[in-house]
């Protein structure tokens, strides 16, 4: 990155400015609706924690499966805990495992991707190999088997999970950028005499770069879901600490006694969530697809 | 290179010689390698997930718990802990490759003897979960593309959001409507054997599969919309050929394959969301043995149940990419898609 610093030519520039300067546009209605959307739950995640006043964890049992009420806005839950408070809380929770997992899976995957297609020969031919045994291990179950050899909890799910959907991000990558190296710029700047890694980060990259937020943006989805089912069947997040797939595990006992305010209230969080950034991952895809 | 063999397949192919099947036989082994490969490269991590894990294998597999002598002396016996890391594995894979999955730590009882009086529930509910994806899916789409109007729209667009369920939040839900509130369906359990069994995995599988009848049904509208579109369609219709007959040749027939591949790929991606639903309903399947014994850390069963989902799904992935390929007339095989 020490050339970073050179003066640069107009041609050389790589595209990357148009699609961070408008990233709204080109997304259509939806897409626009489901990242306003992101941003209002991402608020609530940021934000809301510093006004709630109720301790989500206070167990109070003369009000286990209080009804709806002032103090108790979406009822309380089997240990008389406040529904609503738990939801702003687990927000955080529930966000990050995802956030994490994308991020994780998103470098390493990039990384695998470029250097594929930059060395070619055997390293792709390994890389390819890698990528498909994998892809044999559905994410959750490679989740599950982390948590029997580690024990439950998020580290050892976010790890797997972040193993899991790296040959995702990897593969996308890895034909976008064999794509991209056989256009003309790339041979100019290599007859100018760049180097490899120099080319790959600065030219390479910035051009991938609205492919790769796209599905990252899809996996974020997918990783939100499996994560909630992991701390749903008890191996992700530990009680008692509030998570929106947590929270609907421990409603289930709710279910059978006519009281599924928790459990329905923090599923219903899931699918909004996973719903806007479906969408906004769809719409970024097809954004990015035809402006190659 | 690539022109030459392709020609050559296509003449082959026309002269119907005994040659013709020569790219079919060298692709279809092509694939098994693959899947060998995979498998091999499969069942190396969950062999050696035993090293991973914190502490000694021989504590690790104990976990603290109070076990005799002889317990231990079986156990290193089992995985041979003695003998070097690639020597257990191949005596592993042996055992495998024959059925033996080695001994569960908990019941004390063979784990290939456990999973088989768990093996058909499993079977039952993924089978299940095939047919209302394939019956309720393809009949959603085929009706959403071939009426357009406000109803297949508003159709569509309930299936983009009901792709954003997952299983386990579809199960809470049915589960408190169908059989909280309204008692259609029991709660839990797998039934008694026959139809009390199937209509014991009713409600699982609506929940696994429904997320998936979604997308379905949403891949075969598209398919169908632009198989509606193409020049040929446009061509049989100016033809005047009856719109029952151009529908079953033209249109249902060319977006048959991409859609039912596409569903088959779907479908062995239900594998992996079943184990979630089987704890759920407690169905008493390999799901719900899987989650149990990573509870009581008898990971002997856990390595069998996961090599088993791992193998289920690389091998029917390998039979859809198979049949697509063979069952394609427009797909030449022995060379790279064009």
């Amino acid at each position: 990155m020490t050339t970073a610093l050179a003066p640069k030519r107009g041609g050389a520039k790589p595209r990357r400015t148009a699609a961070f300067r408008a990233p709204l546009t080109g997304i259509g209605l939806s897409g626009q609706v489901a990242f306003w959307a992101l941003v209002a739950i991402a608020l609530l995640a940021l934000l809301g924690p510093l006004f709630v006043q109720t301790d989500p964890n206070a167990v109070d049992l003369d009000y286990a499966y209080a009804p709806m009420s002032p103090w108790f806005p979406l009822g309380a839950d089997a240990s008389g805990r406040d529904i609503l408070t738990r939801l702003i809380v687990g927000s955080r929770t529930a966000l990050l495992g995802p956030l994490l997992v994308v991020t994780i899976a998103t470098v390493l995957g990039t990384l695998i991707g470029l250097a594929a297609v930059w060395f070619g020969g055997w390293v792709d031919a390994v890389a390819v190999r890698v990528i498909d045994a994998i892809f044999a291990f559905p994410g959750i179950l490679l989740a599950i088997l982390a948590t029997a050899l580690f024990g439950s909890g998020l580290p050892a799910a976010v790890i797997a999970l972040s193993i899991a959907y790296m040959p995702y991000i990897a593969r996308v990558v890895r034909s976008a950028a064999l794509r991209e190296r056989n256009l003309p710029y790339i041979s100019a700047l290599r007859v100018q005499g760049r180097g490899g890694f120099a080319i790959s980060a600065r030219h390479i990259l910035p051009n991938v770069s609205g492919l790769i937020v796209a599905n990252a943006t899809l996996c974020f989805g997918w990783a939100l879901i499996d994560l909630a089912a992991l701390s749903f069947i008890g191996f992700g997040v530990q009680p008692p600490t509030a998570d929106w797939g947590a929270m609907v595990g421990s409603g289930m006992a709710g279910i059978l006694q006519q009281a599924p305010n928790e459990a329905l209230a923090a599923s219903a969080l899931i699918v909004i969530t996973v719903a806007a950034v479906n969408t906004l991952g769809d719409r970024l895809v097809q954004r990015s697809e035809n402006r190659a | 290179m690539t022109d030459t063999s392709s020609t050559r397949a296509i003449a082959t192919r026309s002269t119907g010689s005994a040659r013709a099947w020569a790219p079919t036989v060298g692709f279809i082994a092509r694939r098994i390698g693959g899947l060998a490969a995979t498998m091999l490269l499969a069942s190396f991590v969950v062999f050696g997930a035993l090293y991973i894990a914190p502490g000694s294998p021989i504590s690790f597999l104990t976990q603290g718990r109070s076990v005799t002598p002889e317990a231990i002396a079986q156990l290193e016996a089992q995985y041979h802990l003695d003998e070097p890391f690639f020597a257990q594995y191949f005596r592993w894979l042996g055992g495998v490759l024959t059925g033996d999955f080695g001994h569960s730590i908990i019941f004390n009882d063979s784990v290939s003897s456990l999973l088989g009086q768990r093996v058909g529930n499993t079977a039952l509910l993924l089978l299940v979960a095939t047919v209302l994806v394939l019956a309720l899916g393809l009949a959603v789409g085929l009706f959403a593309g071939l009426k357009p109007g406000v109803l297949s729209e508003s159709v569509i667009a309930l299936a983009t959001a009901i792709m954003a369920v997952p299983g386990f939040v579809a199960a809470v839900v049915f589960m408190l409507v169908f059989s909280v509130q309204l008692g259609w369906f029991p709660s839990f359990g797998a039934g008694a054997a026959g139809w009390d069994a199937i209509y014991h995995m009713l409600l699982p599988a609506a929940a696994l599969s429904v997320a998936s009848i979604a997308f379905v049904a949403r891949l075969t509208q598209n398919a169908i919309r632009s198989e509606l579109k193409s020049d040929h369609v446009q061509t049989a219709v100016s033809r005047g050929l009856p719109y029952r007959f151009i529908v079953r040749r033209h249109v249902v027939r060319n977006a048959a394959m991409p859609v039912l591949t596409v569903a088959g790929l779907t479908i062995a991606g239900l594998i992996a969301g079943s184990v979630v639903i089987e704890q759920i309903f407690q169905l008493g399947g390999l799901g719900q043995f899987l989650v149990d014994s990573v509870q009581k850390k008898d990971f002997p069963v856990v390595q069998a149940i996961c090599l088993i989902y791992v193998a289920a799904f690389i091998v029917l992935n390998t039979l859809i990419d198979l049949a697509y390929a063979l069952l394609d007339p427009r797909i030449s095989l022995g060379k790279k898609a064009s």
